[in-house]
């Protein structure tokens, strides 16, 4: 997406996803995990290990890494690039904190299947 | 006696003559000194300058020094001549004979050959004459001029501003003592010292120094003019040589001496300011007073080498924090860490070369300077710790950088065998008294000689202790060099009763772990600490934080506990109705005696309990490393062969164990008679019951290992087999590393020692018991109704559902 001015989405307060810990967005285009780390920065990447689907909102955040549930591949959350000796990547969305509310790109929503720009 | 002749009393002599002395070595010593004293302290020229300190306070050596030690002294005579081949020292008031000669005539000034430089009020900053005319020329008001911005020069310039003068500091290059701090460092003493009133002229080129029959101005290249009353030369030095030279000494830009100080005439030695060893000059005290040791030692006949080390820089200017030790010049193949807080005015940076931290300067903030240092000499790897390095030692985690500092950090008192009461300092005493292999370790203090669980933190303590290697036991993960042992041991030796205080007492080289330290962590501190330690969810692993298992396509799996494998038709007919309910695709009879429901969806499973535990039931914690089933038969109560009530011991054993969170699952079975048809002889823990009563035994397995169980006891009544049970559980709770089952644990530790614990020392086992009991107050509670509670819901269910809004 290369429009200047991104339009966001206020999803949820900051304090509603625990920290180290990450909750859902539910989409058409299937579910965007939201992490919180320790330090209180909120990633936002596809809930879906590219090794075998698992949900990696349901892993263990550490650092600014999540280690999917399944079989414990370690992902950047910065960067959504496996870690180590595995290979693959997790697409990942922009997100942002702004007052304790956490914002998701509106592309989030509004991904290839609808052209439509929700607002 | 021979005769022993030293000219010049500097620090560096002054040193060399100490040790001589100290040692009573045999020799007739005369010292010269042109000024009209003996050794003081040159360092403290500053505060005396500056008025905090006098003359008197910074003598080194007095007349009764010299007197007491038979040193003959020549004060405030010049020496004119060396006759080598005579072997005779000439001083203006006669010739004194040497068998061996120490030229420590230290260093001169350097004069920049600029006009005016002659005139009365100029002078340079060298010695207490110096200090003197500039102390009597500084009168508050009055205008002084220091050329040199370099380590003495700023030092000059800062003692006249305390005695009330105007100060211009006049350097010549870019930044402030560029020998010691690079550009940035420059800059914040630039803008501390003009804070101070201090004026600062970098990038001047001094012309001229002007005035009739005494400095009045300076001019500088630019054209700038600064007023002077008085006009301080701190420049630089030499090393002062001309005695040498004269005498045919080989001299390059110092006087050239060997690894023992010796110059190109055997019978003369060199030291100080006034040498070059190794194409080296040296102008701060440590590598001379090294010199001192290394000189005494050759004039005593004994082997020394002198091997310069590296020297770091403070300044002595109140106010200015600054340090500088190494080389941090940029270069090819060098990398900076630089730290900057521009609020506070601190700067540091460090440079790094091949992992080795090569140079360090640091401005404000100068409290690690001296750890900093010492990884430069030492030449330590810092590859472990760079990402916090600059932040110094406080950052740096014991178990990534020193393995030792976690164990270093224990009081004496802190136990480190439990199992013997053996406390650090027991430890550490023996090894002192020649106990420095594990096994003598054992035999005299039984450290480690039981359950051999703290064997990792013993050797650390004797390592510590004898300063050697340390053998590193398995770590837990990459987050810690420690064992789970150690780990273990540390949280109850230092009451370590959160996350962060593990991990920073145990030097954690991560902020808050990872997916395979936080789990087990979370463990050891809710086993410990059950009272203290609220459990982590997100320092769980999915099955454990949904209580529910997960299953290949994210879907969950439910069981609910039926009790001892027994169950009713309300029971049945609830779990059917929730299958209904929600559309469960399969519904599964379990190896553990009872009914898994497959294929929930997370959002369904909190109401899924809620309907369940209406119908009475629990969670199975099918999906927990805790207790998972009692197996049993139906025994006495049905069975023809039936011994006891297999049935009624299992479900009584279930509902005391239920909810406990142990290091890996426990799974018990209990048969009625030996015909085992609970097949409990594969548990973790298993009852055959006989005639004469209960026979409990353990560490069996059936999973990727198959493992019989071993015998633990044989006990008649069924209180005591389930104490005794009990009190195994709890051993294995509070001993056994994360995610080792309990055949694995007892084959580490051994089951003489387990039996010891709980069958043996009835204390024991009572105390085991009693601390499962509290641990119990807080977990034997269904963990589905907790979540089942409306406002714990949420959590269950994704935070927004754009499906609708897109689709629009």
């Amino acid at each position: 997406m290369t429009a200047e001015t991104t339009e966001w989405l206020d999803i949820a307060a900051l304090d509603d996803i625990p920290p180290q810990g990450a909750r859902l967005i539910r989409t058409a285009e299937g579910c965007v995990a939201l992490f919180r780390t320790h330090d209180d920065r909120v990633f936002a990447l596809d809930d879906r290990c590219p090794h075998k689907g698992g949900p990696l909102s349901e892993g263990i955040v550490a650092g600014h890494t999540i280690t999917c549930p399944l079989h414990n591949w370690v992902f950047d959350l910065n960067t959504g690039l496996a870690q180590g000796a595995d290979e693959g990547a997790v697409r990942t969305h922009p997100v942002r904190v702004e007052a304790g509310r956490v914002h998701v790109a509106a592309e989030v929503v509004a991904r290839p299947a609808t052209a439509r720009n929700a607002a | 006696m021979e005769k022993l002749v030293v000219i010049g009393a500097g620090m560096a002599s002054g040193r060399m003559l100490e040790h001589l002395t100290d040692a009573a070595a045999p020799y007739q010593i005369t010292l010269f000194n042109a000024e009209p004293r003996g050794n003081y302290n040159r360092i403290m020229l500053s505060p005396v300058l500056s008025g905090d300190k006098t003359y008197e306070e910074i003598v080194t050596h007095d007349d009764q020094w010299y007197a007491e030690r038979g040193i003959a002294t020549r004060f405030g005579e010049h020496v004119v001549g060396i006759d080598r081949a005579r072997k005779v020292v000439t001083g203006q008031n006669g010739e004194v004979p040497y068998d061996r000669l120490v030229i420590a005539t230290g260093s001169a000034p350097f004069m920049i050959p600029v006009v005016g430089r002659d005139l009365p009020g100029v002078i340079a900053y060298r010695d207490l004459d110096d200090t003197n005319t500039m102390i009597a020329a500084a009168r508050p008001g009055a205008k002084a001029v220091v050329i040199g911005g370099g380590l003495l020069g700023l030092e000059a310039a800062a003692g006249l501003q305390m005695r009330g003068m105007e100060v211009v500091v006049i350097h010549i290059m870019g930044h402030l003592m560029e020998r010691q701090l690079d550009p940035s460092a420059g800059y914040l003493l630039q803008k501390a010292l003009e804070a101070r009133g201090i004026t600062v002229h970098c990038k001047g080129a001094t012309k001229a120094i002007l005035g009739e029959d005494r400095a009045e101005a300076v001019l500088l290249e630019d054209g700038t003019v600064y007023g002077a009353d008085l006009v301080v030369m701190a420049v630089g030095i030499r090393p002062e040589t001309r005695l040498a030279n004269d005498a045919g000494i080989e001299v390059e830009r110092g006087i050239t001496v060997n690894d023992q100080l010796q110059t190109s005439d055997p019978s003369i030695y060199a030291i100080g300011e006034c040498v070059e060893h190794d194409k080296q000059l040296f102008g701060l005290v440590a590598p001379l007073y090294d010199q001192a040791r290394v000189l005494a030692a050759a004039l005593m006949g004994q082997p020394a080498d002198f091997r310069p080390v590296q020297t770091a820089t403070k300044l002595k200017v109140t106010g200015c924090d600054l340090f500088s030790a190494g080389d941090f010049a940029d270069g090819p193949g060098r990398e900076d860490i630089v730290f900057r807080d521009p609020g506070r005015g601190i700067y540091k940076r460090l440079v790094i070369e091949a992992d080795r931290l090569v140079g360090a300067v640091m401005y404000g903030d100068t409290a690690d300077g001296n750890w900093f240092f010492g990884l430069i000499k030492d030449g330590t790897d810092i590859s472990e710790m760079r990402d916090t390095l600059i932040f110094g030692p406080a950052f740096q985690g014991g178990g990534s950088v020193d393995p030792m500092a976690a164990v270093a950090a224990l009081p004496p008192d802190a136990e480190i065998c439990g199992c013997n009461g053996v406390c650090k300092g027991a430890i550490m005493d023996a090894v002192l008294a020649g106990a420095d292999t594990l096994d003598k370790l054992r035999a005299t203090t039984k450290a480690s000689a039981s359950c051999g669980t703290c064997t990792g933190l013993v050797s650390q303590v004797m390592a510590l202790t004898l300063g050697g290697e340390v053998q590193t036991a398995d770590c837990i993960c990459g987050c810690t060099d420690l064992a789970h042992e150690d780990v273990r041991r540390l949280i109850k030796a230092k009451g370590l009763k959160s996350m962060p205080a593990v991990m920073q007492e145990c030097g954690w080289s991560t902020p808050d772990g990872c997916a395979k330290c936080r789990p087990a962590l979370n463990y050891y501190l809710l086993a410990d600490w059950p009272l203290d330690y609220r459990d982590d969810r997100q320092s769980r692993f999915v099955n454990e934080r949904n209580h529910a298992n997960i299953q290949k396509d994210g879907t969950y799996s439910v069981v609910p506990r039926m009790w001892g494998g027994v169950t009713t038709p309300a029971e049945l007919r609830a779990i059917a109705d929730a299958a209904d309910k929600y559309n469960v695709p399969m519904v599964k009879v379990t190896g553990g005696q009872r009914i898994d429901l497959l294929g929930v969806r997370k959002e369904d499973l909190p109401a899924m309990w809620a309907d369940l535990n209406d119908a009475g039931m629990v969670s199975g914690h099918a999906y927990s490393k805790g207790l998972r089933t009692v197996k049993t038969c139906v025994g006495s109560e049905f069975c023809r062969f039936g011994t006891q009530d297999s049935t009624g011991l299992g479900i009584r054993l279930e509902k005391l164990l239920w909810g406990s969170w142990t290091p890996h699952k426990v799974k018990l079975g209990v048969s009625g008679c030996p015909r085992n048809c609970a097949e409990a002889t594969c548990k973790d823990v298993g009852v055959v019951c006989v005639d004469s009563g209960y026979q409990v035994s353990v560490s069996g397995a059936a999973g990727m290992e198959v493992k019989e169980t071993e015998l633990l006891v044989s006990v008649p009544t069924e209180d005591e087999a389930v104490a005794v049970i009990t009190a195994f559980v709890q051993l294995y709770r509070e001993n056994a590393r994360y995610l080792d089952r309990a055949w694995k644990w007892t084959a580490r530790v051994g089951l003489d020692w387990v039996k010891a614990q709980v069958v043996d020392d009835l204390e024991q086992r009572a105390a085991l018991v009693e601390r499962f009991e509290i641990s119990q107050s807080v977990y034997r509670k269904d963990p589905w109704a907790e979540h089942a509670k409306p406002g714990a819901r949420d959590e269950f269910a994704p935070l927004i559902d754009l499906r609708l809004e897109a689709a629009e």
